[in-house]
């Protein structure tokens, strides 16, 4: 499944958004955040006696089962009246759940996590961004591997120069990904897809902010 | 008309670039002196363009000034900080101010740079910033629409003969040749050996290539750019011998080395000229010119 991958923010970072806020609801999110161990119940458990510590008054924590779907309106109306004593909420989900939480509440929300990448566990606590949703999808040509996402460069027409023994310039630990589609082009004895200039990429496959209506 | 660098590279002659890098800054004084110095010791200069992604003058306006001093400009131009946009005004400014060469590359990544928190452009590659050109020159700009006065450029590519895997690399060489590009640069090469099996591969290709000479300046420097710099792998008897060079006589000895491969190179006619990169050490390039026996000066 895919998932929202998320990292905690840095203290310092985090402390100088809730300067002036004292009393704090505390939201986490059942789903990628736990997985990610970021946002789940012993994060959320770990963060109020942290806030306690700092001197902070934590009014109430919840850990929702889904934090950018619907049903999250009705479990907020259960805490209600927790949720009116804060100044405000720190909320420890990805920041589709930040913004679902916002959008209902008339109250100032503090993202606790940064949102890294949409992605999917590929080993055990390892994750790897998948899409970046380019809105012009290119992976019919290069075995189902995608460059826009996995190139760090975005390049469409093979390998730049910095690319060492496979893994890509900026990371010993990232695969460059032309070298992953090579390979796999030459198993599927493709190689010409390769070979093909690829024009420029339209980056306005959906000019930002995506919107999109049925029929 | 040609460009004079265009024109060596057709004459068939041994032909020699060399590059320089702009400052950090506004003080012009010594890029101005390297050009001087190296102006009418080889038939073009490049000017890298924010190397390793650090921010410095703009390689435009080191072209610009070769220009004005009197030789002959390669501008460099990534993809990495300017889109399809900018790239192509900067190519029109530079043909209107009388710059004919240009070297597209991809552009190193920016965390490797000194700004390393700004916005990656990469809106085109190297193939299709070559393709580019190629579209201006035909009087149409990158959307279709007629250009009021065109261009025409000697443009020029990179490549990285002893990357690993090779095989995406030469992929990537072929594409650019496709896409246009006149003349090829090399990363450094060290063994001639290997040097001489990519040569076998690429001499089907109707393209000028120029061999990549790196001056080797210690052999902790050696060492580095074995462990750090990809597609770079200078032999073990290279190092032994920048370590064995007298104190204080280590870059002695590399120009010394990067004269007798140039030498080498142009006896044994391996390829059709070399691109000298002495970073940081410009002025040593006469030296290397002289160690190799071979000067194009009276040429142009």
């Amino acid at each position: 499944m895919i998932r929202s991958i998320t990292q905690a923010k840095p203290e310092a970072e985090l402390a100088r958004l809730m300067e002036g806020l004292d009393r704090l609801f505390v939201v986490g999110c059942g789903t990628c955040v736990t997985l990610t161990r970021t946002g789940g119940q012993p994060q959320v458990a770990a963060m109020a006696e942290n806030l306690a510590r700092q001197g902070k008054l934590v009014t109430g924590a919840v850990v929702v089962p889904v934090a950018c779907d619907h049903l999250t309106a009705e479990i907020l109306d259960e805490h209600g009246a927790a949720i009116k004593q804060a100044d405000a909420l720190l909320i420890m989900t990805c920041a589709f759940g930040v913004q679902t939480i916002a959008r209902q509440l008339r109250k100032m929300v503090i993202p606790a996590l940064d949102t890294l990448f949409i992605g999917k566990e590929t080993g055990p606590g390892r994750f790897d961004e998948v899409c970046t949703q380019c809105g012009t999808c290119i992976i019919g040509e290069t075995g189902g591997i995608c460059p826009v996402t996995t190139c760090h460069k975005g390049l469409v027409n093979g390998p730049c120069g910095g690319t060492n023994k496979g893994k890509c310039e900026i990371d010993k630990e990232k695969d460059c990904a032309w070298t992953l589609i090579y390979f796999r082009l030459q198993e599927l004895g493709r190689l010409d897809s390769m070979k093909r200039y690829q024009k420029p990429r339209n980056h306005q496959g959906e000019p930002m902010p995506g919107r999109f209506r049925l029929g | 008309m040609a460009s004079s660098f265009k024109k060596a590279l057709d004459s068939g002659r041994f032909v020699v670039t060399c590059e320089v890098a702009p400052p950090k800054g506004t003080h012009l004084a010594k890029v101005a002196h390297h050009i001087d110095l190296l102006k009418d010791q080889v038939d073009a200069i490049n000017v890298t363009d924010h190397q390793s992604s650090v921010m410095r003058f703009p390689s435009l306006g080191g072209a610009l000034m070769i220009k004005e001093q009197g030789g002959e400009p390669i501008l460099q131009m990534t993809c990495r900080d300017r889109n399809r946009l900018a790239l192509q005004a900067d190519l029109l400014f530079a043909y209107s101010r009388g710059i004919e060469n240009v070297l597209c590359l991809t552009g190193d990544s920016i965390v490797l740079g000194d700004h390393k928190t700004a916005k990656s452009v990469f809106d085109l590659d190297s193939c299709q910033l070559l393709a580019a050109i190629r579209g201006l020159e035909k009087g149409k700009d990158m959307a279709g629409n007629d250009l009021d006065g065109g261009v025409a450029f000697c443009a020029g590519a990179i490549v990285t003969p002893e990357a690993e895997p090779l095989e995406p690399q030469l992929i990537k060489f072929e594409k650019k040749i496709g896409a246009g590009a006149e003349f090829i640069q090399t990363q450094a090469v060290y063994d001639l050996e290997k040097f001489k099996t990519f040569m076998d591969y690429a001499r089907q290709f109707k393209v000028k290539i120029l061999a990549g000479i790196i001056l080797l300046t210690s052999a902790p420097m050696a060492r580095f750019m074995n462990k750090n710099i990809a597609g770079v792998n200078v032999p073990q008897p290279l190092i032994d011998e920048l370590a064995a060079a007298p104190k204080g006589g280590a870059l002695d000895k590399g120009i010394e080395i990067a004269g007798r491969m140039i030498s080498r190179i142009r006896e044994e006619k391996l390829c059709d000229g070399v691109h000298i990169m002495a970073i940081g050490k410009e002025e040593k390039v006469p030296e290397i010119l002289q160690a190799s026996g071979f000067s194009t000066a009276g040429h142009s």
